[in-house]
């Protein structure tokens, strides 16, 4: 192998004479070295782990990362690091490479698990509340807070100025008073 | 009392009635879609070297258990009664089926030795037949009728009333 990389950096730096500088013996070597720099090169993740493309690993997480680990709390399958997880990932993985949609994929572990393994529940049906609710609740809570305000303001307008009137009236009268005394 | 007074109290209702529902309720109990449902098909190498599927014991009760020799103390409870009961209806036709999950062999053959399993055991490369099956945990155990269909699923350790019931159930072909 050597030997071989030594004569391809010969013929780079000849003269340029073709038919003598890369005979094709020097091109088998030359295959044979980028063979060798190809196998040598340290391999991408997905093919150490004997795993597809990435474009098809992408959609693995998609589908895996709405999936929920059920021997996890709050993680889903793409995140969770356990047994069954990855075992999971696997089988969305195999079920993708046979040509299944997301939704096909979903649809048999729900047959599987239950809507339980969706981490998102569907929007249909009794789950609406769940995404409808908090708008809902969020209305409320803005119509109330708008409501109590405007009676707020209200009753302020109504009750008019807040300072007692006698003692307003004191005040008036003693700076009416020392304006008077300091002005003889 | 007006209306405004008594609007409180009533918006509290559907709350409590929530509540009520959530307390009646294991939050750790997950309704399997498989019950009264067609069994999913299943092929197992089984220790001793044969294979068993599904689609053979056609026609027969099935009890299906999902184990681990990890599973400690669950597993190691309701053993000696999968194996007490597998012996005595297995001449009124009861097939009992043991699936090992996420195991090594040797451990696993350990565990049968030590519990002297005598009905077939294999394991599950690749999760297949758990999650095909929806397990979230072992043990847990399938009763499947004549028909092949689903009846009850039992997470956790089997009590002996409970399995008692269940058998008699499949047998009768309730």
């Amino acid at each position: 192998m050597w030997s071989c990389i030594g004569r391809v950096g010969a013929a780079a730096s000849g003269s340029g004479h073709r038919g003598r500088w890369w005979p094709a013996g020097s091109r088998l070597c030359l295959a044979l070295v980028i063979a060798g720099i190809v196998l040598a090169a340290p391999r991408p993740s997905w093919a150490a782990a004997g795993t597809a493309a990435p474009d098809l690993e992408d959609r693995v997480r998609e589908v895996a990362s709405e999936l929920r680990c059920v021997v996890c709390r709050n993680l889903s399958v793409a995140d969770s690091p356990s047994d069954l997880a990855k075992e999971m990932r696997n089988l969305v993985r195999e079920l993708l490479q046979q040509g299944k949609t997301r939704e096909e994929v979903q649809a048999y572990f729900v047959s599987r698990y239950g809507e339980f393994v969706l981490l998102a529940p569907p929007k249909r049906g009794f789950n609406l509340l769940v995404w409808g609710l908090p708008f809902v609740a969020l209305a409320v809570g803005a119509c109330a807070l708008y409501f109590v305000a405007k009676r707020w303001t209200v009753q302020r307008e109504q009750a008019g100025p807040s300072v007692n009137q006698a003692y307003a009236e004191r005040v008036r009268r003693e700076l009416q008073e020392r304006d008077g005394s300091s002005g003889s | 009392m007006s209306w405004k007074k008594a609007l409180i109290p009533l918006a509290s209702v559907p709350l409590i009635i929530l509540l009520a529902y959530g307390f009646r309720t294991d939050p750790k109990a997950i309704p399997s879609p498989l019950l009264r449902q067609p069994a999913p098909g299943f092929r197992v190498a089984v220790y001793d070297g044969d294979e068993l599927s599904l689609e053979r014991l056609k026609g027969k009760p099935v009890v299906l258990n999902f184990w681990a020799s990890w599973c400690y103390p669950a597993c190691y409870e309701e053993a000696p009664l999968l194996e007490s009961t597998w012996r005595q209806y297995k001449d009124q036709g009861l097939v009992m089926v043991g699936v090992d999950i996420q195991d090594k062999e040797a451990n696993a053959r350990e565990f049968m030795r030590r519990f002297s399993f005598t009905f077939p055991n294999g394991p599950d490369p690749g999760s297949k037949i758990s999650i095909d099956y929806g397990v979230y945990g072992v043990p847990e155990t399938f009763f499947i009728d004549r028909e092949g269909r689903i009846i009850y699923k039992h997470v956790g350790a089997l009590a002996p009333e409970l399995m008692e019931a269940q058998v008699q159930a499949l047998l009768k072909g309730k």
